[in-house]
């Protein structure tokens, strides 16, 4: 095979969210159809309007030591703990280099996050004018750069193919994976740590994100506020945490015997042009995202037995994303269980690529469909099998999965994965 | 009432410990913050804000850079704290 056009796999996996520390503990919950949402307990809380979040079921705190946290935003912490857990996963004793199976010259890092450092770039505005300019952090810059969660992993790991952050809203986090998979293809890199953070639960964000009529104000009951495609369905809930993978040409990853999890097939990538935060409400948008798929991959719809779906529980965003489904797919969309697992984890923004792409190879390794909670009453114009109540079980055979991502901004990211 | 060198060293060794994570018992006078305690240029602003609050002492930025050692903040805070 020609090194411009070389089969990606992916390795290892890592995550730490708001139903568990790590990949294993957050499938469990997604399968057992635990909803990661809590009524926000901080005192800073208690006026807000919305007053719910999915917080990250392990504080980062309890794993990494208090001196290198401390130069690190909680975005940049998550990354890490989940970058550091997928390279292990993938069979890596220690860093690029170090290992001799992993040259660091050919090892690259791609972590996107949606917003950055902000809550660094808030506290310290908050030291500054309580304590003064000679109390500001001067690890402020490199703590709130969004660029931040990339590089620390990369300085960690050893990385030194190429450490990048795209950055596109919500739709960040798969877009870093699906760079990741061409660093690899295109032959610049043989092992690519790739994936999203968030961690934006600050008052701040969510006064913002809740002027704009974007988000559930659903206090009275957290555990029900995210329900995507439920005709009550009243916006989204923010979460946070990290999920990331280390994708890997298929030809370094058989040379050096490590146990593969799926094949990275592709990517399909748009924009709408259509509005800074609405969605382009016929779906074309991201149909042509997932018309592009199809077009650069040998991928099949009828191998398509599984899409996690963006389905945030806004009620503009879900129906679109269906639309869109069936404008390419066809009747093929009858055989896809849809998940939204943001009913269970709230939206990570950033960081939702991340962990949707973790759950999506888990779906295949474990030819298990985790559920869509909260989903009472199907909204009449979601026109597709819908995985509800309980996880379902995927078909025998070879079967692909797709993670879709959109963010503000009017960027489509579809990603899709195979069972080899 | 101005600290003694012993009092000096061992608030300095406290304040490495908590920025740097350094054991509170290795922080000595002949030892470099950058090349022994792990205190990089950035951390070295901590120390330095830290060890101003404390000892009641003012350390312009121009006269941070030379100091190399625990030693030499010691003796700077010996000399200039309130």
């Amino acid at each position: 095979m020609s090194p411009t056009n070389r089969t990606v796999v992916v390795t290892g996996i890592g995550a730490t969210t708001p139903l568990g520390g790590d990949a294993a503990s957050f499938w469990e919950a997604l399968v057992a159809g635990k909803s990661g949402v809590r009524l926000l307990e901080q005192d800073w809380a208690a006026e807000l309007p919305v007053r719910i979040a999915a917080q990250i079921a392990v504080e980062p705190g309890e794993i990494i030591p208090r001196p290198q946290a401390r130069k690190l935003d909680r975005s940049a912490q998550f990354a890490l703990i989940a970058a550091k857990e997928a390279w292990k996963d993938a069979g890596f004793t220690a860093r690029a280099g170090e290992d001799a199976s992993a040259d660091p010259d050919r090892v690259g890092a791609v972590i996107a996050s949606g917003i950055g450092g902000v809550t660094t770039l808030l506290d310290q505005y908050d030291v500054l004018k309580e304590k003064g300019v000679r109390r500001v952090s001067p690890h402020t810059v490199p703590m709130l750069m969004p660029n931040s969660p990339a590089a620390n992993v990369g300085i960690e790991l050893g990385a030194r193919a190429g450490v990048h952050t795209p950055v596109s809203a919500c739709a960040s986090g798969a877009e870093a994976i699906g760079y990741a998979i061409e660093m690899i293809r295109t032959g610049r890199a043989d092992i690519v740590v790739a994936g999203g953070t968030e961690a934006a639960i600050h008052p701040l964000p969510i006064v913002a994100f809740g002027n704009m009529m974007a988000m559930s104000k659903n206090n009275d009951d957290p555990e029900g506020a995210s329900r995507p495609y439920d005709s009550g369905r009243d916006g989204f809930v923010l979460g946070e945490g990290a999920g990331v993978i280390v994708l890997e040409s298929e030809e370094h990853a058989k040379a050096r015997g490590a146990r593969i999890y799926a094949e990275a097939v592709g990517q399909g990538i748009s924009a709408d042009a259509h509005h800074i935060t609405q969605p382009e409400p016929s779906g074309n948008g991201i149909a042509h995202a997932l018309q592009n798929l199809l077009d650069s991959t040998d991928l099949k719809p009828a191998e398509i037995v599984h899409v996690n779906a963006h389905a945030t529980s806004t009620p503009q965003g879900d129906v679109a994303e269906i639309k869109a489904l069936r404008k390419v797919f066809g009747d093929d969309v009858d055989h896809m269980a849809i998940s939204a697992t943001k009913s269970m984890t709230g939206h990570l923004l950033g960081g939702a690529g991340g962990i949707e792409t973790v759950a999506s190879i888990l779906a295949l390794v474990n030819r298990t469909a985790p559920p869509t909670i909260n989903l009472d009453d199907l909204d009449p114009e979601v026109n597709a099998d819908v995985v509800r109540g309980e996880a379902r079980q995927l078909p025998e055979g070879r079967i692909a999965a797709l993670n879709d991502s959109f963010g503000f901004g009017g960027h489509n990211v579809v990603l899709a994965f195979r069972t080899i | 009432m101005a600290a003694t060198q012993e009092e000096i060293v061992e608030g300095l060794a406290e304040i490495v410990n908590e920025i740097a994570g350094i054991p509170v018992e290795d922080v000595q006078l002949d030892k470099s913050f950058t090349d022994d305690l792990d205190v990089d240029s950035l951390s070295m602003v901590e120390v330095v804000v830290a060890a101003e609050e404390r000892f009641d002492v003012k350390i312009p930025d121009e006269d941070v850079k030379n100091l190399k050692t625990v030693g030499d903040a010691t003796g700077y805070i010996l000399k200039h704290q309130a």
